[in-house]
């Protein structure tokens, strides 16, 4: 008996994902052995693909055994590429599924980032249906969501839904392992349209700086021509306590974010919610995400039955200046976009500079007024990005300049 | 066994004109079958044959059969409303075999997974087949091409109009009963057993030659209310136990966590909303589903909202239609069958909330119908094709899984909605032609899945009331080639054999599609 490679989940209860065994032969070509609930419909599809996989990854003879639970061919082809790797580590080539169109959609630095969904990388059932949501951003973890012993096949399944699944719109987010491991993380994905990379438990800036570079290596490599975002994640005293230096260590950061959990740990207390204990950290990570002219975005609220206890925090999170807050549960998106959205006062006065700038801009004024008052343009921006936000949250009709001041 | 003779009908499905002997058939089309003469008339029974003293129990359910005549070949029914806790047909079946009695056909109302000790009286010969739903077990035996006869599906309606027009004669009903005095009056309200209603029990108590009734409550005459009147009933007996309550109603009946079908659920009850149905003393209808629970739960926030009252909802009932009615926001529950407790205990005590069978609601045979009277039905699918034909019995592989219930007469309501996923785990429920037709699609309005709402190309009217009203309406074959797409192409249909294992009748009688067996 030789070597098998395994990777997946099988057992009764496993939905959606399929379990894959590979062992490689000398001879004899490829023997494939499959158990499918969806056998009837698509047994024979399931064969070709891991015929076509061993044939890309170089495997010419090998017993194949699965175990499917109506896994996606996209899930299929990460778990075969996985397991293949388990047992012939020297595997460089890797089982690219076809990149789809609606895949390809691009980012910008300053766009909304109120809500980001993270999705477990090694679960892929979840991803499919995240972006119908409505999240301004997903997240595909391959950090604390994936068990250590399954990094090397999240990285597969997260590297293949970034080239199948639409998110539709949502901004495409992966959150790396700490470094050094998360250095190796980005071979996988950095080639497949990822919008933005998150860094945890950065302490220095030095380390926002090795992504980076790591980073501006694979793209050129790969000829990917947008820029790719970093938002690193601080999780400590020291990495808060530099927060300024780490948001302004590259010029790809747009978005310093904090993460309590591991925090509170580290200075030795609880998380509580009042959150007294983090009251400097939070607003150390506003002051320097701000400093550094770039987006500051607050930790996940835990409790995903505690609508109101989200609520109340994604108050206290806006009024400490935060730009976002993390969610780890579709329903919560509805409520934090509710939480960040302006009050009708800030809608009021918005409009009001916002017409006074597009007046001054149509007239060819250089300098925007309102009554006497002369607006700075940091003003008019978050005037522009409050009327944006109230549309985008329903608030604010889109026809609001010729309805004159009603609001929805 | 030779496959028997079959003919297209007019949904262009080949049907078989010889269901278990009887000629069957075939669907014409919505509302073309319209049968003449008389009813079946029930057996004439005259009082003196009965005592005096109104005191009908006897020792036990065999005492009952023997003395109910029982013999090869009769067709004995039973009704669910103990769902999943019956133990009451499963006993029958056993007195019957010590009996020695062979070839029975059983006409359940439904049968559940707690009936599977059948299948071994399938295997002895006590029971010839099934003439029923078929779920869990029950359901891959037929499937498997394993009953000796061919099964046959019908709707709760279609049960009534079978058993009036003589389709399905039923010579000894069985009625597991909550509570019963000594004369067969009967009702589901209290006992250990309580189920709140027997509406599925009525046809059989009108109908067939004898009558047992089966309880573990038995009280003093009279039993108050009646819902099963003694005066149809031949012989009352007692069990320990007739069910298992657990099993009965649930505790309590929990909403779904599923972000996915949250999102149906919601975007069912605003497309209610916005198309214009949530008005004024409108009426609906839905499930205990997890998704129709959820949908319940959010048209009742938007109609608290509008200040909006309905004049009635139909059940199966739960805490949160009865939380509606004792709220005010609607002025009744006219319900089916109970889902918890809270349903049972608000049919006890709520004028508001008021028993139904399938006479009142879905009888093709009767002088009209509630169902055609609701404005909008909230119904699950198996699959939906995208001419919105849908289906419920089979899944895609072909296995019969599910059977009808209410459902085809739901499909008369103003608007018939279905909340669906539009894929589950890789397989499509949106498909070129569903492998088993249950619903024509002409009766199905609106499908709502997390990708987006369907509406039937016929509805022009629905398709203008939410028109810019921000719902993300697409139609159905986008909706198909999204999925068929994430997918990775849509489904190879399932290879069956030749034989065929069930029919599946319109709500008129007629037969619209059958069912083959799976390949083993």
């Amino acid at each position: 008996m030789g070597a098998v490679g395994q990777a997946g989940r099988r057992g009764d209860r496993v939905r959606s994902d399929c379990w894959v065994a590979v062992s490689p032969r000398e001879s004899g070509g490829i023997t494939i052995s499959l158990k499918s609930k969806v056998e009837s419909m698509y047994g024979d599809s399931i064969r070709k693909l891991i015929k076509d996989g061993l044939g890309v990854l170089g495997v010419g003879h090998a017993d194949v055994e699965i175990e499917d639970a109506g896994a996606l061919p996209f899930v299929i082809a990460a778990r075969l590429e996985a397991a293949v790797k388990r047992v012939l580590p020297d595997t460089v080539a890797e089982f690219l599924p076809e990149a789809k169109p609606f895949t390809k959609y691009g980012t910008t630095r300053d766009r909304f980032r109120r809500s980001r969904l993270y999705l477990p990388g090694d679960q892929s059932k979840l991803m499919l249906n995240a972006g119908l949501h409505g999240p301004d951003a997903v997240i595909l973890d391959l950090e604390d969501s994936v068990a250590p012993s399954e990094k090397d096949a999240a990285r597969c399944v997260v590297r293949n839904a970034l080239r199948t699944v639409d998110f539709f719109g949502a901004e495409r987010m992966v959150r790396i392992n700490q470094l050094p491991v998360g250095l190796d993380d980005l071979n996988y994905i950095v080639p497949h349209n990822v919008h933005l990379i998150l860094i945890p438990k950065v302490e220095s800036p030095e380390q926002v700086v090795a992504v980076h570079d790591r980073i501006e290596e694979l793209r050129k490599e790969h000829g990917v021509e947008d820029e790719i975002y970093l938002m690193p994640i601080v999780e400590s005293a020291l990495g808060c306590w530099r927060a300024y230096e780490i948001a302004a260590a590259s010029p790809s950061v747009v978005a310093l974010a904090i993460g309590l959990e591991d925090y509170t740990a580290d200075i030795g207390t609880q998380r509580t919610n009042k959150g007294r204990e983090s009251f400097w950290a939070r607003s150390q990570v506003v002051n320097g995400a701000r400093a550094a002219g770039v987006q500051a975005i607050d930790t996940v609220f835990s409790d995903v039955t505690d609508m109101e206890g989200l609520m109340e925090s994604v108050l206290e999170a806006k009024s400490l200046g935060f730009d976002g807050k993390g969610c780890i549960h579709p329903r919560q998106i509805e409520v934090v976009h509710r939480g960040f959205a302006p009050k009708e006062k800030e809608i009021d006065k918005a409009k009001g500079i916002v017409l006074a700038f597009e007046k001054a801009e149509a007239e060819g004024l250089g300098v925007v007024s309102l009554g006497s008052k002369m607006i700075d343009p940091p003003v008019v921006k978050r005037a522009l990005r409050t009327v944006d936000m109230a549309m985008r949250s329903g608030l604010l009709r889109e026809d609001w300049r010729e309805g004159g001041a009603d609001n929805a | 066994m030779p496959s028997p003779e079959m003919k297209k009908n007019a949904a262009g499905r080949m049907v078989p004109v010889d269901i278990n002997g009887q000629t069957a058939v075939p669907y014409q089309g919505v509302g073309k079958y319209r049968p003449t003469g008389n009813r079946a008339a029930p057996r004439i029974a005259t009082s003196i044959d009965y005592p005096e003293s109104g005191n009908k129990v006897v020792p036990d359910l065999k005492t009952a059969l023997k003395e109910a005549g029982i013999r090869d070949g009769m067709t004995i029914s039973s009704h669910h409303h103990l769902r999943n806790g019956d133990f009451v047909a499963n006993a029958v079946f056993d007195a019957a075999a010590e009996l020695g009695v062979k070839d029975l056909r059983w006409f359940p109302s439904a049968s559940f997974p707690c009936h599977a000790p059948i299948i071994e009286h399938m295997k002895n010969g006590v029971v010839h087949h099934i003439e029923g739903s078929m779920n869990g077990p029950l359901g891959a035996y037929c499937s498997e091409g394993k009953m000796r006869g061919m099964g046959v599906l019908r709707s709760h309606g279609g049960r009534y109009q079978a058993v009036q027009d003589g389709d399905v004669h039923i010579d000894i009903a069985i009625i597991a009963a909550p509570t019963a005095d000594p004369f067969g009056n009967a009702h589901g309200l209290t006992g250990p057993a309580a189920c709140g209603l027997l509406g599925f029990a009525l046809a059989d108590s009108q109908y067939a030659d004898r009558v047992i009734v089966v309880t573990d409550n038995l009280i003093e005459f009279p039993c108050i209310p009646w819902q099963i009147q003694g005066n149809y009933v031949d012989f009352v007996t007692t069990m320990d136990a007739i069910g298992d309550s657990s099993k009965i109603v649930s505790g309590t009946t929990q909403i779904t966590k599923s972000p996915d079908r949250l999102r149906i659920a919601e975007m069912t009850a605003r497309f209610v909303k916005e198309a214009g149905i949530m008005r004024e003393g409108f009426s609906f209808q839905g499930g205990a589903g997890g998704t129709s629970l959820s949908f319940a739960i959010y048209l009742m926030e938007m109609m608290r909202e509008a200040g909006i009252k309905a004049r009635f909802v139909r059940g199966g009932s739960t805490k949160y239609l009865t939380r509606m009615l004792e709220e005010g926001l609607t002025d009744y529950i006219l319900d089916g069958q109970t889902f918890d407790l809270e349903g049972v205990r608000s049919m006890r005590e709520n004028p508001g909330h008021v028993n139904t069978s399938p006479f009142t609601s879905y009888n093709w045979h009767g002088k009209g119908n509630f169902a055609s009277m609701l404005d909008c039905v909230v119904l699950g699918a198996t699959e939906v094709d995208v001419n919105f034909n849908a289906n419920v019995v089979t899944h895609s592989d072909g296995r019969l899984l599910h059977g009808i219930g209410g459902w085809q007469n739901c499909l008369f309501s103003k608007c018939t909605i279905l909340p669906i996923p539009a894929f589950r785990d890789r397989i499509p429920v949106i498909v070129d032609k569903v492998t088993t037709l249950v619903g024509p699609g002409e009766l199905i309005d609106v499908i709502v899945t997390e990708r987006g709402i369907a509406i039937n190309p016929l509805r022009e009217d629905l398709l203008a009331a939410v028109h810019g009203k921000g719902l993300p309406v697409r139609t159905i074959q986008e909706l198909k080639a999204e999925i068929d797409d994430l997918v990775g192409g849509a489904p190879k249909p399932p290879e069956l054999e030749e034989k065929i294992v069930a029919a599946i009748k319109w709500v008129d009688g007629t037969v619209i599609d059958c069912v083959r067996q799976v390949k083993g």
